[in-house]
């Protein structure tokens, strides 16, 4: 509310900072595409196919991330006005940090997993739920949780149509249930249920029932997974990647991939996170102005 | 009479005995599950045309998924009734607690359902020539817990389906999603137990995390959506 006479100076300089970031995303885009293309060697089995790769997992591992920061923003916008379930919710994203980095050392993990990467994991989720808590009102967390889902369910469209394109000449079939795709997939109906729900909801509370429901996406992916992984180790599947050795070349070439389609993704959402917030500012006015109209026309609109 | 009422489980069975005395005198829920679910059965027989031994092995699925659409015409039903005469409203401005009315009604949803369940067995069992080869109890469990991940999310995202347009349709969009997991273990392990050549084991403990875990999200979370006028 008291912001709103800075606003029209504080958006012309973002709008130039947009402008540029926009501006470095798209040349490392060009960039990255261009490294993927020409630069990365030719995979040895697979040939020309494999650089689909380069596509590929940058958009899942977007994907993850957004639906990741769709659902510490959908918690925050749920405990956010109940006192003590924020302090509980601050206090357990403290503890998941602590004990992924005590139990990534000491509990022994399934072969392929590290430990270091587990206590990253632990880590970053603990930090992304500080800064987002510090960064965003309860609005903006709301505001935050539908842009990462529409964005995060693009990203993650192009991962399963990228998927099949490759695995047709690779493998032989368009699609197997393996766990990872099968997971992605349900992922992806998830969270188009979650727009879909946003879409057709009539309540003035959408923003609560969408989180609720983001939140019992979240709980459901590690049943989702472990489910689909049991399913699928009793029945016969291709196999996926031979082992050996990556080019250094080519690891170099999908971190800049990773980089660009990160810094693409942020910048989309931050885009559209300021049009809904416009579009917000917008309807609370046109509410505001019909509220205080002098003719006793708009009385409807007052519920 | 009235003093029992006051307390959650009072509250609970109050609403609990409403809805089974009003199902009780229209069986409307219950009639429209058992034909969808006998329209189920016979539409999948001419569709697959099984015979003994393939119809084992494919039974689970064929079982669950009639049980599935079956669960959605009494779970759409649920909420819609407390709509009229504004009955919704009136338990929101009341004191009463929200998880008392949510158990009520997963529970009157759970008797629904498995009374279903109950009087459609027999019926697979005749169509598709099926004898248990695994253990009995394990099947009644996994019945049990397959049933109770079914409703009790069913439950909630029938609440939550009230407030959209069309809810008819969003509540099945909404549920079956999330509901991938506890279907995979219902009809993997009915496959297994049927046929006898698997361990349901993991399938059990699959279903028990299942109903855990979105039991007390549920709870957690109910109040939010009920008062999401």
């Amino acid at each position: 509310m008291k912001g709103r006479r800075g606003r029209p100076t504080q958006s012309r300089s973002m709008s130039r900072t947009f402008i540029i970031l926009a501006l470095l995303t798209a040349l490392l885009l060009i960039y990255a595409a261009y490294a993927a293309l020409v630069l990365a060697p030719t995979e040895l089995t697979m040939g020309p196919v494999q650089r689909i790769f380069y596509y590929h997992a940058p958009s899942a591992w977007t994907a993850f991330l957004l639906f990741f920061i769709n659902f510490i923003a959908s918690v925050q916008y749920l405990v956010r006005p109940n006192e003590s379930a924020d302090r509980f919710a601050k206090w357990a994203a403290v503890a998941i940090g602590i004990i992924a980095c005590i139990a990534a050392f000491v509990v022994p993990l399934p072969a392929g997993i590290e430990p270091s990467s587990v206590a990253t994991t632990g880590i970053v989720i603990t930090a992304a739920y500080f800064l987002i808590r510090r960064y965003f009102s309860e609005q903006g967390t709301d505001i935050l949780a539908l842009v990462t889902a529409e964005v995060g369910v693009v990203f993650c469209t192009i991962v399963l149509i990228t998927g099949p394109l490759w695995a047709r000449p690779v493998w032989g079939i368009w699609w197997t249930w393996d766990v990872r795709l099968t997971s992605t997939l349900v992922l992806w109906l998830i969270y188009v249920s979650y727009l879909m729900l946003r879409r057709f909801s009539t309540s003035g509370e959408t923003p609560k029932l969408a989180a609720a429901l983001a939140v019992f996406g979240a709980l459901d992916m590690p049943l989702v997974y472990f489910s689909i992984w049991f399913f699928r180790t009793q029945h016969p599947q291709p196999v996926i990647g031979g082992g050996g050795s990556i080019d250094p070349r080519m690891l170099r070439v999908f971190a800049i991939n990773c980089l660009a389609f990160t810094c693409y993704a942020g910048i989309i959402c931050w885009f559209r996170y300021r049009i809904e917030r416009m579009q917000r500012d917008v309807e609370e006015t046109r509410a505001l102005e019909a509220l205080l109209e002098p003719r006793g026309a708009a009385s409807g609109g007052a519920q | 009479m009235t003093k029992a009422f006051i307390t959650p489980s009072g509250i609970t069975r109050a609403t609990l005995i409403k809805d089974l005395r009003l199902e009780w005198r229209s069986k409307d829920a219950i009639n429209a599950m058992l034909f969808f679910a006998l329209l189920v059965v016979v539409i999948f027989s001419f569709s697959f045309d099984p015979t003994a031994e393939e119809s084992r092995h494919i039974a689970g699925g064929l079982i669950w998924v009639a049980f599935l659409f079956a669960a959605v015409v009494a779970l759409n039903q649920t909420w819609a009734r407390e709509l009229r005469n504004q009955v919704l409203d009136a338990y929101r401005v009341s004191p009463a607690p929200p998880n008392a009315l949510f158990m009520a009604k997963t529970l009157g949803n759970f008797i629904f359902v498995s009374v279903l369940e109950a009087l459609m067995a027999p019926l697979f069992v005749i169509f598709y020539n099926l004898r248990v080869i695994g253990s009995f109890p394990q099947l009644l469990l996994l019945t049990l817990l397959g049933t109770w991940a079914l409703v009790v999310n069913g439950t909630f995202f029938a609440a939550m389906s009230l407030r959209t347009r069309s809810r008819e349709i969003m509540l099945p969009l909404l549920l079956f999603p999330i509901s991938i997991p506890a279907i995979i273990g219902m009809v993997n392990g009915t496959t297994a137990i049927l046929t006898g050549e698997d361990s349901a084991l993991f399938w059990l403990v699959l279903l028990a995390t299942y109903d855990l875990v979105f039991t007390t999200g549920s709870l957690l979370l109910f109040p939010t959506v009920l008062h999401a006028e």
